[in-house]
């Protein structure tokens, strides 16, 4: 099955490698991996998807549990959640083919945040079979796309769950309210290794 | 863990008004910890913490290959519950240190080495014996940490202190770059005080499991205790006693967990697994609930899990959440330490009346006594299982037997019986030859007062017989029995029985070891029968050095028991009954 944790671990050097040694030794492949900073300052958040038995999640838990550098381990895989995934796509039109990918972005309420002569980009949010859908009715044109950039999942308990390990920690939360949207996006693609 | 800690000395609150260099605060730090003694090599990555040596009062044993000096301070850690210390320079010297530190990480050990690196302004350019060795031992360390700031020196290894000994004990690695020792920084022992040590957050121990567990022990009718290496290391022997006792359960051993219920007791079943004795391992298949005390069902112990104790409710008792259902899937799991564990079930049990399932394991013993080698006569060979017995009954048990890895080991598992905690140390997770002379030289020096003797075969000892000048120049009084057979004798049993006795690369052409031994001033004689035994035991004791006995023992004879990888543990291979060749068996059958 696939199991869904997710990891607040210190950031520093070697971190990463640390958490994605351990599957390597478990034998476990990791289907998404993402990381960046968290709410509170230090601290980095994953979200780790992988196939394992059911029964493994026990142990994987236990295991990330026992790196010095984690700091809290929840596994989501069953608990009601938000699983979001970002994809940058870019795609050849030329000012002639252009609006029929308008539509489409439409459609799949995506946005274009990049356009030249030969090409555009593509911005979508969204579940991973919403982002699988517009890719599949891109490639419906072949040679079409010439570049998919994705994130990998990000997931968030639904309610009011929060990490109560983080919460007990005495630090300041990360960033400031007036943050700007650049920072924000760089919290996506950030890395703790 | 509270009886894991090294007692603080009196420079524990140690802090210089001016500042020290890395290498010196890298010492006092050492010192605060409680660190007497130090196994290492030196090299240029780590010469400057060599020069600050001098100015404090620890002792450095210096070894002749950086594998002894992590297996020295393994040997230490062992035989004294301290945290053992290692060191050694940048890339051959860090890289020589890995077998030791897979050693002490498969079996929980306590264990903290220091590497030097280069210059933090070469990291990674492929200097001069630069090597990644925080990267190279990754998954072999409970933890590793790459120091680069002088600042950071005193906190890094006090905090590798703590991870070392607490929880479920392991080797952390500190590597340190040479500007890093070179640097100066302000020194204050209780400013770099580690944080509170955070217990594993998945243990537990709910008075639901505690009862479940006792209602499953009052109910058992064929209850067996197993215990392991995690009664040692949580000091909890006595907790494990009362249970046995108060109840009447009977005691099976793993190998790591000789010596953690004495082998004298009435209760004490002896060493299950791959060559346990065959009422164990057939009273484990028989039980009707397995108390699992600190063990981790590892394969050597349960044979193919999908038949193992199939009849049985299981309770695993363990500190390391990881370790639960791993193996072996269990009814109740009583995560935490051990000993504190107990404390809590053990008002729960009450009196059993065990008799009937004694008496049945008792009988199954009967038949198996008659074969068992130390009662048939010698018949002019000399056995090793002799050796071991007249060992044990020579030294009254009292004696710290370090044992090398391979027939040897077993017998000595068999054939010496362990009366006290940390009187057996072995390899047993990885299964490291060359373990044992080196082990045995840093259980020495932490417990000078002991009788210590290393077990080794003619293989294994070979593999770090370069130590033996590390015992003569550092005055180490250790005796030495070579179990002598000619051959990679364990390996060579499995193509005995395993590939049609093709000995391929098994037989070996040995040095003279007496003389081997005397090239470094060291006693020894050579024992070829056992009347010889007692002599040379009696002489090796009574030397006020070190003494090697070289043990000429039969050269095929097989360890027995033996449960092949991947059975039952019921389908065990027995001591054949009709091999002419063997005349102990002529004897037998009559
Ligand atoms: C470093 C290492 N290499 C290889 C092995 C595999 N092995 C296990 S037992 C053994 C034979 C040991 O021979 P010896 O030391 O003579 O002991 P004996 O079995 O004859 O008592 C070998 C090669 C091992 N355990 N460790
Ligand atoms: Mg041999």
């Amino acid at each position: 099955m696939l199991h869904t944790f997710v990891v607040y671990v210190e950031d520093k050097p070697g971190v990463l490698t640390r958490v994605a040694s351990l599957f390597r030794r478990l034998n476990i492949n990791i289907n998404s991996l993402t990381v960046g900073r968290s709410e509170r300052a230090g601290l980095s958040r994953i979200t780790l998807v992988c196939e394992a038995s059911a029964e493994a999640g026990h142990r994987i838990r236990a295991s990330l549990f026992k790196l010095e550098n984690v700091v809290d381990v929840d596994d989501i895989s069953q608990a009601p959640a938000v699983t979001r995934e970002l994809a940058l796509i870019k795609v050849a039109a030329s000012p002639q083919t252009r609006a029929q990918i308008f539509d489409l972005v439409e459609v799949f309420r995506a946005r274009i945040v990049d356009l030249t002569s030969e090409s555009l980009m593509i911005e979508m949010t969204g579940v991973e079979s919403k982002i699988e859908g517009l890719i599949e009715v891109l490639r419906e044109d072949e040679g079409r796309i010439l570049e998919i950039c994705r994130s990998g999942k990000m997931t968030m308990r639904r309610g009011h769950h929060v990490s109560s390990v983080v919460k007990a920690m005495t630090v300041t939360p990360a960033g400031s309210a007036d943050e700007s949207a650049e920072a924000r996006e760089k919290n996506v693609a950030g890395e703790a290794d | 863990m509270a009886t894991n800690g090294n007692s603080q000395s009196s420079t524990a609150h140690l802090t210089t008004p001016t500042p020290l260099t890395g290498a010196e605060i890298l010492w006092a730090t050492l010192a605060g910890e409680g660190v007497t003694d130090v196994f290492g090599y030196p090299g240029g990555a780590i010469l400057p913490v060599y020069d600050a040596l001098r100015k404090f009062p620890i002792r450095h044993i210096l070894v002749r290959h950086e594998q002894g000096a992590a297996h020295m301070a393994d040997g230490y850690a062992r035989a004294s519950g301290r945290v053992g210390v290692a060191m050694a320079t940048s890339g051959p010297g860090a890289t020589n240190l890995v077998t030791g530190i897979a050693t002490a990480m498969l079996d929980s050990i306590p264990m903290v080495c220091v590497t030097g690196n280069v210059p933090t302004r070469v990291l990674g350019t492929d200097a001069f014996q630069e090597v990644d060795i925080t990267g190279v031992t990754l998954p072999i360390t409970k933890h590793n940490f790459l120091v680069t700031r002088t600042e950071d020196v005193a906190a890094t290894l006090r905090h590798a202190f703590q991870i070392a000994r607490s929880g479920r004990p392991g080797p952390v690695l500190v590597d340190i770059t040479k500007d890093a020792q070179q640097g100066s920084a302000n020194f204050n022992f209780e400013a770099a005080k580690p944080r509170p040590y955070r217990p594993h957050p998945m243990l537990r121990v709910e008075d639901s499991g505690l009862d479940q567990a006792a209602e499953l022990i009052r109910n058992a009718k064929r209850p067996v205790i197993l215990a392991g290496h995690g009664v040692m290391e949580s000091g909890a022997m006595e907790q494990v006693r009362t249970l046995a006792e108060r109840a009447q359960i009977p005691v099976a051993l793993t190998l790591l967990g000789l010596g953690g219920f004495p082998a004298s007791h009435p209760l004490n079943l002896g060493m299950m697994g791959m060559h346990g004795e065959a009422w164990v391992n057939d009273a484990i298949q028989e039980a009707d609930l397995l108390i699992a005390c600190g063990m981790r069902f590892d394969d050597r112990v349960t044979g193919t899990p999908a038949t193992y104790a199939l009849k049985a409710k299981k309770i695993h008792i363990e500190v390391d959440p990881a370790e639960i259902n791993k193996n072996v899937k269990v009814d109740v799991a009583l995560v935490g330490d051990l000993a504190e564990v107990l404390e809590q079930l053990l008002p729960r049990i009450a009196g059993r009346d065990g008799a009937a399932w004694l008496k049945a394991i008792e009988a199954s013993k009967g038949a198996v006594a008659v074969h068992d080698i130390k009662n048939l006569p010698d018949m002019g060979h000399l056995y090793a299982a002799h050796v071991m017995h007249d060992l044990w009954r020579m030294t009254g048990g009292d004696a710290v037997v370090v044992t090398d890895v391979g027939q040897h080991q077993m017998w000595e598992a068999q054939y010496f019986r362990h009366e006290r905690p940390r009187t057996l140390i072995t390899s047993g997770g990885l299964g490291t030859m060359g373990f044992a002379l080196p082990a045995a030289i840093g259980a020495k020096i932490a417990c000078p007062e002991k009788e210590v003797w290393v077990v080794a075969g003619d293989g294994g000892f070979q593999m770090t017989a370069a130590e033996l000048a590390t015992i003569v120049q550092e005055k180490i009084k250790i005796n030495i029995a070579l179990i002598n057979n000619g051959y990679l004798g364990m390996v060579r049993q499995w193509q005995e029985f395993f590939y049609e006795r093709n000995y391929e690369a098994t037989p070996l052409v040995c040095p003279d070891f007496v003389k081997l031994a005397g090239a470094h001033g060291i006693a020894a004689r050579a024992v070829h029968k056992r009347a010889e035994v007692a002599e040379a035991v009696a002489a090796a004791r009574s030397a006020a050095g070190p003494y090697l006995i070289d043990f000429q023992v039969e050269k095929e004879d097989a360890v027995y028991p033996m449960i092949p990888a991947g059975s039952a543990l019921h389908e065990m291979i027995r001591r054949p009954g009709k091999r002419v060749k063997d005349p102990l068996e002529e004897t037998a059958d009559e």
